[in-house]
């Protein structure tokens, strides 16, 4: 037995103690692995560069008037769709949500059916719908079906109403993610159902809502490509209409990617700085924004200082 | 200091602020509240106290109707709650009228129940704008007061996640004033904050009771109860057992049940 004495911890001492200088375990496995997908990148690479592609003929085509054109349609649609969608969307998920059993019911079948037919199929059915109503009479407008149903409200009726089957589980999702002592809450104060919604149950669900809303409208973006289907003059369309004539097939699709990539990467960074916003409240402080955090590394750059180690 | 509750709104009569006949609630098969009968009186603090699952927090929920009886008849400040007699007839109240009801009970729960995504002197102003239809810059006036009034007169611009559960719990005793309620609900106030903060929401209590504001407590802290409160009652198994002058009850209990569960809490 070591005396009492002995294990009483000494007085601190007045200078800080040496820094640790470990030799840091060798991860062999990491270099192996790197090496591999390495050397598998370059293959493809290499693959690509010696396929028969005309790669020279990429960047003349790439702000062709016809391929602009169609990228502009591509986002519009999408855009206005997308609206539909989640307009649409809340309505219908406020519906499922809804104690009247017409209503919710009603909700469910929506969703049952457009979340459970292509979209390709939905859009050959508006794009046919005067098969079924010959002629469109609202009383004071009147018209043949044929000559209302244009490409761009064929295209947005068959993908923001597909659009919103997919919202309306999202949102009913994010509402039921709300804890229900914020609704007790809000009732006690007098506030009636639907100002609860709006104003407390809503941009608390927001939070919920909004990262698989930037998907659903990133696959928007690529998905509104099959109303090439029903003539619509969008990216896909125009890059075949110009491959057809200038025999670059496949160069012409390798410019419609870039496009893609390019609207969908701006659409990526406008969703980081929406969340950002939903995010009040939710944590203690904001993270940085990608602009704040370079800022923050050219400071430490340019002061030549180390910067601290936090732990 | 000011008082917390200057603006109470003045009773009708000399008639109970509560009254309870025979009231039941069950949920499904369970039988919560099997006939309680009480009165509380104007400018009173009320105590609820019993073991959990005796039914006090279910009774002080049937009060803003968040829970609706199934049998019995629930009066405050001498109106029906929730529903509307005619004759032997009874009409339940439509959404707007249950809402008007509840803007004059205010309510404070046991988990805070503050709107996270909105700062402190937000989570009061709320009602008073959104309900009250009061413009922005009287609601900003009386929230600031009222924060100040608790104590928080320089956390006005937190989020509730940047607040101490205490620092939580007395922005949402001000949100609930900022109503200018004639009732006040408490809903085991404390029993979510670490004891150290316990007190803190107990002085901000005691204030408003000196300043004559009508108060139900559902309380575990005995000790609160027997300083501050003018009644108590035991409940235990969705029945009063006991009740009278907090004193009377705490020191002197008549029935084995309150005695059992005294000397397990005292």
């Amino acid at each position: 037995m070591t005396e009492i004495s002995d294990r009483i911890p000494p007085p601190a001492p007045s200078v800080p103690p040496e820094q640790i200088k470990a030799i840091p375990v060798r991860h062999y496995g990491r270099w192996v692995a790197g090496v591999v997908i390495i050397g598998l990148l370059v293959l493809i690479g290499i693959a690509f560069s010696n396929a028969k592609i005309n790669y020279g003929v990429i960047p003349d085509y790439l702000f062709d008037p016809g391929i602009v054109t169609g990228a502009w349609t591509t986002l519009y649609i999408s855009v206005l769709a997308m609206l539909l969608g989640v307009v649409l969307g809340i309505v219908i998920a406020v519906m499922r949500l809804s104690s009247n059993p017409v209503t919710s019911t009603v909700a469910w079948v929506y969703i049952w059916f457009f979340r459970g037919t292509p979209v390709l199929v939905q859009l050959l059915l508006w794009y046919n719908i005067a098969l079924v109503f010959p002629i469109l009479n609202l009383g004071f407008y009147k018209d043949e079906m044929n000559q209302v149903m244009t490409p761009v409200l064929t295209a947005l009726l068959g993908l923001g109403l597909n659009e919103a089957a997919y919202m309306s589980e999202i949102v009913r999702a994010g509402i039921q993610s709300v804890d229900e002592g914020q609704t007790e809450a809000s009732h006690a104060l007098g506030m009636t159902q639907g100002k609860t919604l709006r104003r407390v149950v809503l941009p608390q669900a927001m939070r919920v809502i909004i990262p698989p809303t930037g998907n659903e409208f990133i696959n928007m973006l690529k998905t509104s490509s099959l109303a090439y289907a029903v003539q619509l003059p969008e990216l896909i369309k125009k890059a075949t209409d110009i491959s057809s004539t200038s025999l670059a097939v496949v160069e012409m699709y390798f410019v419609a990617c870039i496009w893609y990539l390019f609207l969908t990467t701006i659409f990526s960074i406008v969703q980081y700085y929406i969340e950002r916003r939903y995010a009040r409240g939710s944590s203690r402080s904001l993270p940085p924004t990608p602009l704040q955090r370079m800022r923050k590394y050219l400071r430490m750059f340019g002061s030549f200082r180390r910067p601290e180690v936090a732990r | 200091m000011t008082s917390l509750a200057k603006d109470i709104a003045p009773s009708t009569g000399g008639q109970p602020m509560v009254k309870a006949e025979a009231v039941h609630k069950s949920f499904g098969l369970s039988h919560v509240l099997k006939g309680i009968d009480l009165e509380v009186n104007p400018r009173e603090v009320f105590c609820l106290v019993g073991p959990s699952g005796s039914g006090k927090s279910t009774f002080l929920r049937c009060i803003n109707h968040l829970e609706k009886i199934n049998a019995g008849r629930l009066y405050v400040d001498g109106r029906l709650v929730g529903y509307r007699q005619q004759g032997d007839k009874l009409y339940e109240l439509k959404e707007k009228e249950v809402s008007a009801q509840r803007r004059d009970i205010g309510m404070v729960f046991q988990r805070f129940n503050l709107f996270p995504h909105m700062t402190a002197l937000e989570n009061v102003m709320e009602a008073p704008i959104q309900v009250k239809r009061e413009t922005k810059a009287v609601a900003r006036e009386r929230a600031q007061q009222l924060l100040d009034r608790v104590g928080l007169g320089d956390r006005i611009g937190h989020y509730p996640a940047q607040l101490s559960g205490g620092q939580q719990q007395r922005v949402a005793i001000a949100r609930a004033l900022a109503m200018q309620p004639k009732l006040m609900l408490f809903d085991e106030p404390t029993s979510a904050l670490d004891p150290e903060l316990v007190g803190e929401v107990l002085d901000v209590m005691r204030d408003l009771a000196a300043d004559g504001m009508t108060m139900i407590v559902v309380t575990h802290e005995m000790g609160f109860a027997r300083e501050v409160g003018d009644s108590l009652v035991f409940m235990d198994d969705g029945v009063v057992v006991e009740s009278g002058h907090p004193r009377e009850v705490l020191m002197n209990p008549q029935h084995e049940r309150t005695k059992s569960f005294l000397s397990k809490v005292l």
